[in-house]
């Protein structure tokens, strides 16, 4: 059995077909965790026993009749969501040796489904990065090219995927932390709609944009997965209301009927060529599909990364106050007072990136630059909301890059922070509006790397972005194509 | 724009965070750096424009006022790194 390539759907049916349990499907999957990790780097705690485990109960679930899809699948998780027992550490030192006292409710519901768990994902500290490159545990490697980023937040759950060590992952997506590293390591990543997802259990980075979502190895992975995970939970008052479907049903060949909107911004200045040929034939893949292609504007593109900059520091910066040394592991145990402890625990456990995004949130939310900062900020959101309402009344479905270049090296960027941050200018919107957004596999650079394309779709319509997405998949025939790790 | 290595320390005071002087001029560059890109946002014309902080149409989330299973006292307490069974111990504050 080759579980480098294989799909949740092939596993699901070859499990349901008594071909292999899901102990078998397990240990092939820890296997090759074993031989490709050295390289990779993905994993920050690994959970071989525990998956074994499960796996066992997952057997015997299938054959009571019980379990649904993801029954007996050896997923990977992002560790910035809470697993009962299982240490989680959001890539910090401050969370070293934390243990969750409680499952997030995204791992409720995946064990009541039987998935099994192989291990806890690299990722940028509080998921703040763009290459996985600020965590304290090392930085994953893109298993199509070790020299070069896997892309971030979410990079251990790409890498992870991409390298065949676990059939599919959980990552969180506040300004393009699954879309973006699932366009540089070659896998497919939705953001879903905010509040599609429950958020209860992620450690809070900024609460008005996290999503969890999915990365698979194809679209009807993803459709799988999220049917897995959504729904209303009064655990997160944020939760969405709006019905959970199923997004496997009326997934079709054929784009008939659908309007494409290609965004001018989005193929603006800085955009590399290679990246923009990709895209291109991908729209006309999409186009030879049977959908009608419409240039659009969203003219408040620009100032997306602008007004990031505030609200996601600023949202930080009173999320990331709960670290005060006192309820969560790591202490300074010679503070003498409490303001020292705060202190010295906090700038002791805190990596540079998350203290720069701290300093950032509280300069723009202390009194006197309120409201230049985040009052303004907050305004230009609803601007760029506006933009996607206007827009939807002509498409469908935004299609574009997910960034502007395809990875870049290691090291090659880290002195410069805003360099990285600009990076993330095709992503951010979607999160500031809320509306959900997915990468799929499109072409390679000239190089080999993974070029990803980006679908975005009005609130609650993922139904759309997959549709998109599967036409794109079996269109363009690239899907299968595996790195040449070892 | 230009932030001063003294309004980084009086930010980093309110954030509880402690820097050594090397970090205090790495952060005042970059933060410097950063808010001039932010600065952008002048370039629009927003007096009218109602803020959003939430995206969605939700209004209060209220549920029955009922008591759930919860975590226990042991289980609330054992990722403390300080802590005597029965509360988290600090320094003393007064």
């Amino acid at each position: 059995m080759d579980v480098t390539a294989l799909t949740i759907h092939a596993a699901k049916d070859a499990l349901a077909r008594g071909e292999m349990t899901s102990v078998e499907l397990t240990q092939e999957v820890l296997d090759r965790i074993d031989t490709v990790e050295p390289a990779v780097n993905a994993f920050i705690t690994r959970t071989s026993e525990g998956a074994l485990a499960q796996a066992a109960q997952a057997d015997a679930m299938r054959s009571r009749g019980a379990g649904g899809p993801l029954c007996g699948i050896p997923l990977g998780i992002k560790d910035v969501i809470c697993t009962k027992g299982v240490r989680t550490t959001a890539g910090s030192k401050i969370l070293e040796n934390f243990i969750p006292p409680y499952d997030a409710t995204v791992m409720d519901k995946l064990h009541s489904q039987g998935a099994v768990c192989v291990g806890k994902l690299s990722m940028d500290e509080f998921a703040m990065g763009s290459g996985n490159e600020n965590c304290a545990f090392g930085t994953p490697h893109n298993p199509w090219n070790l020299d070069y980023i896997c892309g971030g937040s979410s990079g251990g759950s790409a890498a992870s995927v991409a390298a065949g060590e676990c059939l599919a992952s959980l990552g969180s997506d506040t300004g393009g932390s699954i879309r973006q590293p699932a366009s540089h390591c070659g896998v497919v990543g939705i953001k879903p709609t905010y509040g599609r997802v429950s958020r209860f259990g992620l450690l809070a980075f900024a609460s008005s944009l996290d999503q969890i979502g999915p990365l698979t190895r194809d679209v009807t992975d993803a459709a799988l997965m999220l049917n897995g995970l959504g729904g209303h939970d009064p655990r997160d008052s944020t939760s969405a209301r709006a019905a959970h479907e199923d997004y496997t049903e009326g997934l079709i060949a054929g784009m008939k009927g659908l309007t494409i909107g290609i965004p001018a911004e989005y193929f603006a200045a800085g955009l590399s060529p290679e990246v923009e040929k990709v895209i291109r034939h991908g729209i006309a893949v999409l186009q030879d599909a049977g959908a009608e292609v419409k240039e659009v504007s969203l003219p408040h593109t620009e100032y997306g990364v602008a007004a990031y900059y505030i609200i996601a520091p600023a949202e930080a910066s009173s999320n990331l106050a709960r670290y005060d040394g006192v309820r969560y592991t790591h202490r300074d145990m010679n503070a003498d007072s409490l303001i020292d402890l705060y202190r010295c625990s906090r700038s002791q456990g805190f990596g540079d990136e998350v203290k720069r995004r701290i300093l950032l949130g509280t300069y723009a939310l202390s009194s006197g630059y309120y409201d230049a900062y985040y009052k303004k900020a907050s305004q230009v959101r609803t601007l760029i909301i506006e933009d996607y309402k206007n827009v939807f009344k002509e498409c469908d479905v935004l299609v574009s890059p997910v960034t502007p270049t395809p990875a870049w090296k290691i090291g090659e960027k880290s002195s410069d922070p805003l360099s990285v941050y600009l990076s993330d200018a095709l992503t951010i919107p979607a999160n500031l509006a809320g509306v959900p957004g997915m990468s799929v596999p499109c072409g390679f650079s000239e190089s080999g790397l993974p070029i990803g394309m980006q679908l975005q779709a009005p609130h609650f319509a993922e139904k759309i972005l997959l549709q998109a997405g599967l036409n794109l998949e079996q269109g363009l025939g690239i899907q299968g194509k595996q790195p040449a790790l070892s | 724009m230009s932030i001063s290595k003294e309004e980084v320390e009086k930010v980093a005071s309110l954030a509880r965070l402690e820097l050594s002087p090397a970090e205090v001029e790495l952060m005042a560059e970059q933060m410097g750096t950063v808010l001039g890109y932010v600065a952008k946002l002048d370039e629009i014309d927003a007096t009218n424009i109602k803020p959003t902080t939430h995206v969605l149409d939700i209004d209060n989330s209220f549920r029955e006022d009922v008591m759930h299973p919860s975590l226990t006292q042991a289980e609330a307490l054992a990722n403390g790194p300080d802590q005597n069974g029965e509360a988290f111990v600090v320094p003393k504050i007064i």
